[in-house]
């Protein structure tokens, strides 16, 4: 591969689980539920591509199997926060415990743990075209939409949205089912690109979504640029890491935060104050 | 009435049942199958039954490295001893101490804590349990009651290393790393050294380091460049992560070398060999010493010559390694154990 290409390969493995989370979180997040849970349910999706992808042979019903464990965890959430009115942190939370525990038991189990080595994956190009067509369809519906609106309008305020005739509960749980299908397709990327389910494999990548969601003010084009920016400046620093620049070497750890920094200060430019969703959290 | 119900509180407590029933499902890893085996001794009075607590660092078991080797090691002193086997798998490093005092506190002979980052917690614990017998792989602590248990990895190294020279044929190499640090320098160092032992003037590319023992993603990435700026053999010593390493491998149809357990058929036909660091070994050893009556506390070092380290048989990779090259690779290893060749550290 030339070095454009390996620069150009590494940026969207590694920044697509990235905007998948974000987008997940925007959904959710604008429409006032807190999700903290964005990781388990990547966890959760790559398991279940993998284990079912593994099993029956086929990386389309692995993806499907991805789609649906994510949703459910989502659905969960929902249910917690809108029905049980759960403090939005704590059902993450749990939600994230029941990730690793349920992960951890499945892909351990003697009949899966053989065939997991055996893992198909859907093509690249296939996923790629799906997501880039989910993503405008929801920045379209955000930013232009009907839908986009009442979103916005329950996660300010829900009660004033009822007044007007909207049904926020509802809203929610279609917010949270979206954000359960983008962190599916974002295991199944993640499977797309691995040869088999390690414990823990999302690296923490759903609180990074989390935070650059957080960062450019629950915006779906900055959030876009921010994980892409985030994906290329980790690929970027692969490259330059252990050359030595200016007669030395620097520490990997300083070009391992590279990629933290850069998009902090890129966003720092132009992100301004931002405003969380005022009804972010309230029950 | 709905009021009555309290739906928060209802919430809240099937949340956290199922959150805590899972946790505790799930953690203690080894199956309940070793209960009630009894002790091998025929005909004599059966001894009392000794028990193991193995606790496994964040890597955890299934990262067809580190910590599988330890719980391989495991089994076998499980077969022949009889033992009772109490596993626990780490989420965090905040797990360390906790877990480690659970295994005492439940009554272990033996307390094994796999991996260099259970120093701390086990300078905190084994005081408290002078009774108990502790270990510790990859790492010194202080306390009488542990054993500490160290590998030359950087003997190893210099062998893959030096196989890694002579096979490369872009004459680069190239190295991902986990966490940079004193252990894995050790690997890095010995690399080296082994590359340049085999005099081809084979160049060893700047090395890559994840941070991360996870991310799978990154160490792939990583190896990419590696391939793209003409490395053809890449040796990772990045735990479970480094499985990326040989994704990138075999897509772009390079070659890469194993660490810690035997590597060779994760990926068939690209992985040249592995850096084998006989864990399971150790942990064997350390649980015969205990069941013996054998046991001392001190460090304990496997190195080369005692088998501690070493390479595979390069079953899958028979074209790339003939056998003149494993005729000199066992002169070399002849060398570092009499003396004649020192490995670096660092």
């Amino acid at each position: 591969m030339s070095e454009f290409a390996t620069f150009f390969t590494n940026t969207l493995s590694l920044a697509v689980p990235l905007v998948l989370a974000g987008f997940g979180g925007l959904l959710s997040e604008r429409s006032g539920v807190m999700n903290i849970a964005l990781e388990g349910k990547l966890l959760v999706g790559a398991c279940a591509a993998a284990v079912v992808g593994a099993l029956t042979g086929n990386p389309y019903l692995g993806m499907v199997a991805a789609l649906v464990a994510s949703t459910v965890l989502s659905l969960a959430h929902a249910e917690l926060t809108q029905r049980y009115r759960m403090d939005h942190i704590v059902a993450g939370m749990a939600l994230n415990l029941i990730a690793i525990g349920a992960t951890n038991y499945v892909s351990k189990l003697e009949q899966f743990s053989q065939t997991l080595s055996g893992v198909v994956r859907v093509p690249q190009a296939v996923l790629a075209s799906i997501i880039v067509v989910l993503i405008a369809v929801v920045m379209a519906v955000i930013l232009r939409g009907r839908g986009g609106l009442h979103l916005w309008a329950v996660g300010e305020d829900p009660v004033k949205a009822r007044l007007v005739g909207l049904n926020p509960v509802a809203i929610r749980y279609l917010a949270l089912l979206g954000t359960g299908l983008f962190c599916g397709l974002g295991g199944t990327w993640i499977m797309a690109n691995a040869s088999g389910f390690t414990d823990g494999m999302t690296a923490g990548r759903g609180f990074i979504a989390l935070a650059a969601l957080v960062l450019v003010g629950w915006r779906p084009l900055p959030l876009l640029a921010a994980c892409l920016v985030f994906g290329a400046v980790q690929s970027l620093q692969l490259v330059f890491q252990g050359v030595p620049i200016m007669g030395t070497v620097w520490p990997s750890e300083v070009w391992a935060a590279m990629p933290y920094a850069v998009t902090l200060l890129a966003l720092a430019g132009f992100a301004g104050s931002t405003k969380p969703p005022a009804g972010l959290g309230v029950q | 009435m709905k009021h009555f119900l309290k739906p928060g509180l209802w919430g809240f407590g099937t949340v956290a049942t199922l959150a805590f029933g899972l946790a505790i499902a799930c953690s203690p890893s080894a199956p309940a199958t070793s209960e009630g085996t009894s002790t091998t001794g025929e005909g004599t009075a059966p001894k009392k039954q000794i028990t193991v607590g193995i606790v496994f660092d964040k890597g955890g078991r299934g990262d067809k490295s580190f910590n599988d080797s330890a719980y391989r090691g495991i089994e076998r002193a499980e077969k022949e001893f009889g033992i009772k086997v109490n596993a626990v798998d780490s989420r965090t490093d905040a797990d360390y101490e906790t877990n480690i005092t659970s295994q005492a506190e439940r009554g272990a002979d033996l307390v094994i804590a796999v991996g260099f980052g259970m120093l701390t917690a086990a300078i905190q614990v084994a005081p408290q349990f002078p009774d108990t017998k502790f270990a510790l792989i990859d790492a010194v602590a202080e306390p009488s009651n542990v054993r500490s248990i160290l590998f030359k990895e950087h003997e190893g190294s210099f062998l893959v290393g030096y196989i890694a020279g002579r096979t490369s044929k872009t004459k680069k190499v190239g190295f991902v790393g986990g966490k940079p640090g004193d252990l894995i320098t050790k690997f890095y160092a010995g690399f080296v050294a082994g590359v340049k032992e085999a005099g081809t003037g084979t160049e060893v590319l700047p090395p890559k380091y994840t941070q991360d023992w996870d991310n799978v993603d990154v160490a792939k990435a990583a190896a990419n460049v590696l391939y793209g700026q003409g490395a053809d053999i890449i040796y990772h010593a990045a735990g479970r992560a480094g499985l990326g390493v040989f994704e990138a491998a075999k897509e772009q149809n390079k070659y890469a070398i194993g660490v810690d357990s035997d590597q060779d058929d994760i990926a068939p036909g690209r992985i040249v060999t592995s850096m084998v660091k006989r864990v399971d070994e150790a942990v064997y050893q350390t649980i015969k010493d205990v069941v013996e009556g054998k046991f001392s506390g001190g460090t304990k070092v496997y190195d080369l010559a005692s088998g501690g380290v070493g390479t595979t048989d390069f079953r899958n990779a028979k074209e790339l390694v003939t056998d003149a090259i494993k005729a000199d690779l066992d002169k070399v290893a002849e060398r570092i154990k009499s003396g004649d060749i020192v490995v670096p550290e660092k």
